[in-house]
């Protein structure tokens, strides 16, 4: 089974070099008429909070659909100057990726027991992780937030980093089983011909073979805990620990009649995902397409 | 346990030699061997499984438990609970009409994110999987949305939208001065507003999903078409849709999900108190303000534990209802034939 679907992905992985290979042609007017009213309405608004920022407040006020009229970045260095918004930044750095390495590590390691070794409970392993797609953040977040508060976490990134993973961790390992699934038989048997544990098989082949699945996942949990509002918001309530989403909106309460800083503080506070994601973005359709065929 | 060792045995004789070499262990009969095995596969599952397992018991399962037990009692989350007032939480939150309106919104926006977010979704993905010129720009912009949080969504959109935002100064500017409404307060708008604020949001992961599915039909059955002749509508209708039935499920379910839990994007724009008012006040939004804000954890916790019901009943449902259709298409139109 898992070597008909790895035929199956190579067989098509192979069509769609060869396609490439022909090289991509113009498509048809309409579509790129289509598409640019597409992709208008998709960054129309992203564009008036980043191009906002260069505005100044009485600009906004006499027309707030306008465009900058002279630019200014006196918004855009009032932010980058501030210490609060680097403790933010520096606070989401470390709970994303410590989250996203954790998760995937894990993840890697069950999904690795799931997909090749045979033992009893087996499936109640996969199900229970399954099961786990059902219990979202939000049903839990109050009694998430006690057993926090009791293991004294709160205030502290730790207690936004474990549930983080453990959030995390269903949909990963639902992604990632059938990549390590799809690792052919033979290719372990040659690995422990050759006098390799499992384990070392694990590292010199598993990890190298579901790249694509790591990468999807990692992007998909970094971008899950970098934007993560709910759980910081029930967690952390010390100004020197929140995370950026929560920093934006203390921003912009704290500052509603600067609406140009808080343009220019929002607009900076997504770049990290969007760098991330722009980079590896053709490899997340292709790590998925493995996962949602059955 | 005896199949996990008659499933080794294969492996075991192959590097056998080698374990024993390495560890100068006197080559003894065959069982002492097996056993050990054994014993080394459960010390590595152990090992490999256990951190995850118990991560994800800790913090997921453990929790929506605790949620369940202190959803009996009055608690205002200092100490231990101890005025169980068995299920009267729960009548409490089934005859409170704000809880009843919060429902009807959630259903509102379940149903429609699907109606509005599928069929566009999968337009678009049909669109970004042609092989052309500039697709990788194309794709990544129209998945902006869906990378930025929720939280910038929700800044940017509500100053947009303010009663003296943009998009009102917009549509003065352009002669449509007579749409001007407020987006945001109006209670009869407010529903409409979020759900474009929804659906613009989350449309590029179904766009993600779809464009995955697509790429997972192998190429030969479009040759094949193209080799018959199929015009390219004609191969979307009766390749592509098809075969992309089970990603279509897949995505309705989570959207489903999504919908039911929607907290953020609300509780953002409309703040805490307004969105009651305003008509988009939902379930999570709810649980939030008469738990944690009201610092009632007892009640808190009940409201999530009925949330957490509701979409289970809708989850099951939904299953059921596709897996029926599923084995229904099956079985020959027969079957389908006869209930009508």
């Amino acid at each position: 089974m898992s070597q008909v679907a790895l035929t199956a992905r190579t067989a098509s992985k192979r069509g769609k070099r060869h396609a490439n290979a022909s090289g991509a042609t113009w498509g048809s007017p309409t579509t790129y008429l289509v598409a640019t009213v597409l992709i208008a309405l998709c960054i129309a608004p992203v564009l008036y909070i980043v191009i906002g920022g260069f505005r100044t407040n009485s600009q906004i006020t006499v027309d707030p659909s306008g465009w900058p009229k002279p630019w200014v970045i006196t918004n855009y260095v009032q932010v980058l100057t501030s210490p609060v918004f680097w403790q933010q930044f520096g606070n989401s750095t470390i709970s994303a990726v410590s989250t996203t390495v954790v998760t995937v590590g894990l993840a890697l390691m069950v999904s690795f027991v799931i997909a090749r070794y045979k033992f009893r409970g087996r499936n109640v392993m996969y199900s229970l992780f399954a099961a786990g797609l059902m219990f979202p953040l939000t049903v839990a977040i109050t009694p998430l937030y006690l057993l926090i508060k009791n293991l004294g976490l709160t205030n502290n990134l730790v207690g936004i980093i474990l549930p983080q993973i453990a959030f995390a961790l269903p949909a990963t390992v639902i992604i990632l089983v059938p990549f390590l699934a799809a690792i052919p038989k033979e290719l372990e048997e040659a690995a422990s011909i050759d006098g390799a544990s499992r384990i070392g098989f694990f590292f010199r082949m598993v990890l190298p073979l579901s790249l694509p699945g790591v990468i999807t996942t990692g992007i998909l949990a970094f971008i899950g805990a970098w934007n993560g509002y709910l759980l910081p918001l029930f967690i952390l309530n010390d100004s020197a620990h929140y995370t950026l989403p929560l920093g934006v909106q203390a921003f912009s309460s704290e500052h509603s009649v600067d609406t140009a800083a808080v343009l220019a503080f929002t607009s900076l506070s997504m770049i990290p995902a969007l760098l991330f994601f722009s980079i590896f973005e053709r490899r997340i359709v292709g790590g998925l397409s493995g996962a949602v065929k059955g | 346990m005896s199949d996990s060792a008659e499933v080794l045995t294969p492996r075991s004789s192959g590097s056998q030699p080698a374990r024993d070499g390495a560890h100068r262990a006197p080559s003894r009969a065959d069982r002492p061997g097996r056993a050990r095995a054994d014993w080394r596969q459960r010390l590595e599952i152990v090992l490999l499984a256990g951190p995850a397992i118990i991560v994800f018991l800790t913090f997921v399962i453990f929790p929506v438990f605790m949620a369940a037990y202190y959803g009996f009692f009055k608690w205002k989350g200092f100490g231990v609970p101890t005025n169980f007032v068995g299920l009267q939480n729960y009548f409490t939150i089934f005859t409170d009409q704000n809880f009843l309106d919060a429902l009807k919104h959630n259903a509102f926006i379940v149903v429609l994110s699907l109606v509005m977010q599928g069929p566009a979704a999968i337009a678009f993905a049909l669109l970004l999987n042609q092989n052309i010129r500039g697709r990788s720009v194309i794709r990544v912009l129209i998945f902006i949305p869906y990378v930025i949080s929720e939280v910038i969504v929700g800044t940017g959109w509500g100053l947009m939208l303010q009663y003296q935002g943009a998009v009102n100064t917009l549509l003065t500017n352009i002669g449509l001065g007579a749409f001007k409404v407020d987006w945001i307060a109006d209670p009869n708008i407010a529903i409409w507003t979020l759900m474009v604020i929804i659906s613009w949001k989350y449309i590029g992961f179904a766009v993600i999903l779809m464009l995955a599915g697509i790429q997972g039909i192998p190429d030969e059955l479009y040759e094949a078409a193209a080799i018959d002749g199929a015009s390219y509508w004609q191969i979307q209708r009766w390749i592509t849709l098809p075969l992309i039935g089970p990603t279509i499920r897949v995505w309705a379910f989570l959207s489903i999900i999504g919908s039911m839990q929607l907290f953020d994007l609300v509780y953002i724009i409309w703040g805490q108190y307004v969105a009651s008012t305003a008509g988009t006040s939902t379930m999570a939004t709810y649980m939030v303000r008469e738990g944690r804000l009201a610092g009632n954890y007892g009640y808190g916790n009940a409201v999530g534990v009925a949330i957490f019901v509701i979409s289970l009943v809708i989850a099951l449902t939904y299953q059921r209802f596709v897996l029926r259709r599923d084995t229904e298409g099956a079985l020959t139109g027969d079957s389908g034939k006869k209930h009508k």
